[in-house]
């Protein structure tokens, strides 16, 4: 008898020792697509959000005039600033269709954890980050 | 705490916002970054432009209503953080990135040039 059997005909008390982990996520459930698409996102997201600000506060420079907009831009054409914006976009990408992903999963009849939408996710922050790198250098 | 203010419709509606508008923007990054960004190329699209004005508008509120439930989730579940606070720090946190985000749209496309 299964536990899942004992447990529907009562012979198991709630409280009693469990032999097995059972549903407790343990390192299996994290070695899974899944579970990468979802720190991927949460983690491309907070560093979004955290970026979003500096944005704002970079385009409000504009307000000072077209020639303080131009001294802000010309210290973001240093290589380190050039890469960290490559590296945003790219999570900005990731986290549009890791999102679109999420709201395909709850709201169209579509089940399971659609890992053909995972790999589209890679592939397609990928593009955009190429496809940015590449109408930045030429 | 009730399902209104919970966040997860808030986070899925302005998803679907965001999601129009981001993909916008990618494209529009692509193209305009084109040998490295210019003050003078921004402002030239971008200044007395009410379509454009009006799109960076609504990006700038769906992404304010958007990042506070992102981050309260994560400030629950990571750091433990619940309850009345953290929900009051998010949308203050909203309410900053929004009025930031349209004094950027402001500066962009009415400021002087």
């Amino acid at each position: 008898m299964s536990e899942l059997d004992a447990t529907r005909n009562g012979s198991v008390v709630a409280d009693a020792p469990r032999k097995t982990p059972g549903r407790r996520a343990d390192a299996r459930a994290r070695n899974h697509p899944a579970w990468w698409a979802f720190l991927v996102h949460r983690l491309s997201g907070l560093a979004l959000a955290i970026f979003l600000p500096m944005h704002f506060w970079a385009l409000g420079t504009a307000l000072h005039g077209a020639a303080a907009f131009d001294s802000f831009l010309a210290i973001t054409r240093q290589p380190a600033f050039v890469f960290a914006e490559w590296g945003l976009v790219t999570l900005l990408a990731a986290h549009l269709i890791g999102g679109v992903r999420i709201l395909l999963i709850e709201y169209r009849p579509w089940s399971g954890l659609r890992k053909d939408l995972i790999a589209l996710t890679a592939g397609g922050a990928l593009v955009a980050g190429l496809a940015f790198a590449l109408s930045l250098t030429l | 705490m009730s399902a209104a203010l919970g966040g997860w419709r808030v986070q899925r509606i302005s998803a679907m916002v965001l999601a129009l508008c981001v993909s916008v923007h990618l494209v529009t990054m692509i193209f305009v970054v084109h040998g490295g960004l210019s003050a003078g190329a921004i402002l030239a699209r971008l200044h007395g432009n009410a379509a454009w004005g009006l799109f960076y508008t609504v990006f700038v509120l769906a992404a304010a209503a958007h990042v506070p439930v992102g981050l309260r989730r994560i400030a629950e579940e990571w750091l433990g953080w619940r309850g009345a606070s953290v929900f009051a720090v998010s949308v203050l946190i909203g309410l900053m990135l929004a009025l930031a985000g349209l004094r950027a749209v402001y500066a962009l496309i009415g400021g002087p040039l």
